[in-house]
């Protein structure tokens, strides 16, 4: 029954990118083509009010709930940050979906999405298999 | 209901994406992040004796119910409540896509390139299947995606997370522009 919380947040998640158009293709597009604001100005009001949070949260020392002191990991560099990050650019533009709208375009009645979804885990099982193979 | 049916402009959708961050931290000392959820579906299903996929996946099984939760979400939003308008893109994008041979711009998704008969031909396997399979190769490579990296990441102020970001647009751009118009005149 804790999980229910992250159910509940993860509904108004998927309702705000869903009815924000942030799962379109047509969207996606658009913002890779720079013809409109809309993309922009969702990442340029939805960055800085994490950041602002984050600002408030490590200031204040505020706690969770459960009394757990809130820690951010830093995550390091390394090369699959930008062979990874341009791997998944091309994915992106071709499906119109990052991960979060992947699961929205099934629940959006897009079934055939499932394909892509299926496409994504493969990808992620294909990486994991050969992970040393490839330069970290 | 038409607050549910309507468009939300990226003034009241952004934000709330952007507060998800400190309510997961409050809520559950949780980071958004939605890219992982892949290799934990993965390490659930089919882990084999790869050692990436050998972990703890049920430590992190809140994120299982979030991802599950964006599923409703898009329900609530795309089946239920369903936008009657198309996506309001400006004319110069609209001509982009028509000059690239989409003439069908309703929807969430381009149904014509979109669907299950398309999917047996060269341009519907690129898009969905080629399309998908970079996106949970290239997320999982990265360690991260538009959440993990573009969200929680700079809003951490985590350089190796800007790098990301400007990857994946770099990558997106690149394909939107020189990449997607081959593939829609096959």
């Amino acid at each position: 029954m804790n999980n229910f919380k992250y159910l509940i947040l993860g509904v108004v998640f998927g309702l705000a990118l869903t009815k924000g158009e942030a799962v379109s293709w047509f969207r996606i597009q658009e913002m890779f083509h720079f013809e409109s604001f809309h993309m922009y100005g969702f990442f340029m009001t939805a960055v800085p009010l994490a950041a602002l949070s984050l600002f408030f949260i490590r200031k204040m020392s505020i706690r969770s709930i459960d009394g757990e002191p809130i820690v951010i990991p830093s995550k390091a560099y390394h090369h699959g940050v930008i062979i990874g990050g341009l791997i998944f650019g091309f994915g992106w533009a071709l499906t119109g979906a990052c991960p979060g709208p992947l699961y929205a375009q099934i629940g959006g009645g897009y079934l055939v999405t499932l394909v892509t979804f299926l496409s994504a885990l493969s990808g992620t099982w294909v990486y994991a298999r050969f992970k040393y193979s490839f330069p970290d | 209901m038409e607050i549910l049916s309507k468009p939300w402009p990226w003034y009241v959708a952004g934000p709330i994406i952007g507060l998800t961050v400190p309510a997961l931290l409050l809520l559950g000392n949780k980071r958004l992040g939605v890219s992982s959820t892949l290799r934990q579906i993965c390490a659930a299903a089919i882990p084999g004796k790869i050692s990436f996929l050998n972990y703890d996946w049920k430590k992190d099984q809140w994120n299982l119910f979030f991802v599950g939760g964006i599923l409703i979400g898009g329900f609530i939003g795309g089946t239920l409540f369903p936008n009657p308008d198309p996506v309001h893109i400006t004319e110069n994008t609209a001509r982009i896509l028509r000059e690239q041979g989409l003439t069908d711009l309703s929807g969430l998704l381009p149904q014509e390139l979109f669907n299950w008969k398309a999917l047996f031909s060269l341009k519907g396997f690129l898009l969905m299947v080629v399309g998908g399979f970079m996106v949970g190769f290239g997320t999982r490579y990265a360690r991260g995606c538009t959440s993990g990296h573009g969200i929680t990441g700079l809003a951490a102020l985590q350089w190796p997370s800007l790098l990301a970001t400007v990857s994946f647009f770099a990558g997106g751009i690149f394909v939107s522009h020189f990449v997607l118009p081959l593939i829609l005149s096959l």
